[in-house]
């Protein structure tokens, strides 16, 4: 799950992590009146929204003045926010970040994450910061710090002084930098992170350390016994289908083709969506509904691909395992019935109890296209429509 | 000849007396495999079925000679299970579970270390030696008994289709292994590679990856240097979007690592021949053991 800036500072703050002074706004009033209470100049406002990219994009501004402030606050919120990671439609701004502006010496980048390889935690740090870190990791990798940590054994202070010493800071910066990296290390570990990542981490001309960016991912498997983290959640931020369908576990994102398709398992949704665009077409969604789906969740997983309005066609590929063909086939013929399907739906059945799931497609009296294999499916559907 | 389980595995359920871990137990032992004992804290004396019901995994373990368990407890004490198996001293541990939070096997892969334990998963569709022991949650009769070719995936339904083409092409397997979806997990390809290898029985081997990490390009240079038997790949999540989890914890493009073509190239430069089209996977398979 991810969450604002602004969210992620309150976390911040409560780790004691230093961050700068500030406040978020949602409206240009709101924003304004943050600025008086800030009593100092330069502000900074940056829109609030969940990708990077913000400053390119134009969403993020210094202002000289209340009046400025309450001017980029209004143009900012209720702008349509285009970055490199929200796509060409972008992100429309509700809300910003009113801060204040800080004498900045140096920026360095601050990251911590799981390595999967090694199965550490991995804390990552550059003098490159403010840049995007993967460029940095794929043009200079030795720019990279990287300090590997037993989750067994936590951090200890030589790990923060190794980061210290590779990003060359001196004596009074270490002092402040070695307390904030243990902290923040015990903030990512307190709340099952997927990544906390600093950038650019700021080094006043006053050499204080200070948090000038702050981006907090949580691993949605835990999620369960953070319920705190749960209330940062911004629905305005993900797309309304698949809010939908976390209601219903269904795993399901929502991609710019219009062959729609159901699958059971992840890689299996994966490899289907690759064998219609194989065939000539393209996947509209990505919809897992597990191994263990019930005839509902069959159901709703009909419903959401059919909210999409770009879908022309459907290609529902279940090898059954867990989940039986005979429910499977229950689920897709009480779905049509409620819903009305306008679109040709191809269905590929395969494993437990399919003999039973396609006599119950076949007596349904629906018009459901069968098909022998994945490739035959995919086919199909690919000529369905094109038309 | 087979690799990791056969017919001699002796199998302990960890969550036998749930929904999910009664179901697949009852489909193990009516496949053939032994289910010895079933742990369930709290439920120790009683039986599901003819299992006898255990507290612990030690006094499973102790009366009832397991060395394998397979995992079918909860996402949030699954962890404390699989190092229960662990300190008990059992071989192998087949963790099914899907959900379990990424530090929390952050910590079980740490605490495994160097005990003699291998682990399984987790969220996985478990192993199979057909015709001799199925351990997880795949339906057998995909499954042709006899090899020639081992099976080492990291998803479930497409394993599941994989076996399903070689079988239909008449190519039986020696043993299929799902190693899992999620980003941190106990066997990697590289361990089954190398079992594969030294298995005499195995003549070929499939290696079915998907988007995330590195773990397909780590394999391609073990083949490298290690594997002379030949080896069919696929890799699933060519049209992924980056940044998305596509469902497993483990697949997710990030930044410019993961992709499938990155993938995909380490493979071919491995000499592994790659299906592009995953329904023809079986007449490829067909061509390169046959």
């Amino acid at each position: 799950m991810k969450i604002h800036e602004y969210q992620a500072k309150e976390l911040f703050r409560k780790y004691g992590i230093p961050v700068p002074q500030g406040g978020v706004a949602f409206s240009a009033g709101d924003a304004e009146k943050k600025a008086q209470d800030l009593g100092q100049f330069p502000v900074v406002v940056k829109a609030q929204i969940h990708a990077g990219g913000r400053g390119k994009g134009g969403g993020v501004k210094l202002a000289q003045s209340i009046a400025e402030v309450k001017q980029l606050a209004g143009d900012i919120i209720g702008m349509n926010l285009v970055t490199h990671q929200t796509g060409p439609e972008g992100r429309m701004v509700r809300k910003v970040l009113v801060e204040q502006g800080l004498d900045i010496a140096r920026e360095l980048y601050l990251s911590i994450i799981p390595d999967r390889a090694t199965a550490k935690v991995v804390i990552m740090a550059s003098e490159a910061g403010g840049m995007d870190i993967e460029k940095v990791a794929a043009a200079t990798p030795e720019k990279i710090i990287k300090v590997y940590i037993d989750p067994l054994m936590g951090i200890q202070p030589y790990h923060c002084r190794q980061a210290a010493f590779g990003l060359n800071m001196t004596p009074p910066v270490m002092k402040a930098f070695v307390p904030m990296l243990g902290k923040l290390y015990r903030l990512f570990m307190d709340y099952d992170c997927s990544l906390v990542e600093i950038n650019p981490l700021v080094i006043t001309a006053e050499e204080t350390v200070i948090a000038l960016d702050a981006k907090i991912d949580f691993d949605d498997n835990a999620l369960y016994r953070h319920k705190d983290i749960l209330e940062y959640r911004d629905l305005d931020e993900e797309d309304p289908l698949e809010v939908e369908a976390s209601k219903f576990h269904l795993n399901y994102i929502k991609l710019d083709g219009n062959v729609g398709n159901m699958v059971n398992g992840a890689g299996l949704a994966m490899a289907t969506m690759d064998i219609i665009k194989l065939a000539g077409a393209e996947p509209a969604n990505f919809l897992d509904v597990g191994g263990g789906a019930s005839a509902e969740m069959v159901e709703n997983g009909f419903r959401i691909m059919l909210g999409d309005e770009n879908v022309k066609g459907i290609l529902i590929n279940i090898f059954g395992g867990i989940l039986r063909c005979d429910v499977l086939a229950n689920g897709v013929v009480s779905a049509a019935k409620k819903t009305g399907i306008d679109v040709p739906v191809v269905v590929r059945m395969e494993g437990t109890n399919v003999k039973e799931g396609r006599r119950i497609l076949a007596e349904s009296g629906l018009n459901l296209i069968t098909a022998a294999d994945m490739k035959d499916a995919a086919e199909k559907v690919a000529r369905f429509v094109k038309g | 000849m087979s690799i990791f389980v056969d017919r001699n595995t002796r199998l302990l359920v960890q969550g036998i007396t749930g929904k999910e871990g009664q179901f697949h137990a009852r489909q193990c032992i009516e496949y053939g495999t032994k289910v010895v004992a079933g742990v369930t804290p709290g439920k120790g004396g009683q039986k599901m079925d003819a299992v006898p019901v255990f507290n612990t995994v030690k006094e499973a373990v102790a009366r009832t000679g397991a060395n394998c368990s397979m995992v079918f407890v909860p996402p949030a004490f699954a962890a404390d299970a699989i190092m229960e198996a662990s300190d008990a001293g059992v071989d192998l541990i087949v963790a099914i579970t899907e959900g379990i939070p990424v530090m929390d096997m952050v910590k079980v892969k740490n605490y495994l270390k160097g005990s003699p334990s291998r682990l399984i998963g987790p969220n996985c569709p478990g192993i199979i030696t057909p015709g001799e022991c199925k351990i997880g949650i795949m339906p057998g009769p995909i499954h042709k008994p006899g090899g020639p070719i081992g099976v080492v995936s990291r998803s479930g339904t497409l394993t599941y289709e994989v076996v399903h083409q070689l079988t239909l092409k008449g190519i039986g397997q020696t043993t299929c292994i799902g190693i899992g979806g999620d980003p941190v997990n106990g066997t990697h390809f590289i361990d089954c590679l190398a079992a594969f290898e030294k298995d005499a029985d195995t003549r070929g081997i499939v290696m079915v990856g998907e988007i995330g990490g590195t773990a397909e390009e780590s394999a391609s240079e073990f083949i490298i240097a290690h594997v002379t038997k030949p080896v069919v790949g696929f890799i699933a999540g060519l049209t992924a979007p980056p940044g998305r989890r596509m469902g497993h914890a483990g697949a997710i493009i990030s930044g410019s690592s993961g992709t499938a073509q990155g993938k995909i190239e380490a493979m071919k430069s491995a000499g592994i021949h790659i299906c592009e089209n995953l329904g023809t996977f079986g007449e490829l398979c067909a061509q390169v053991f046959g």
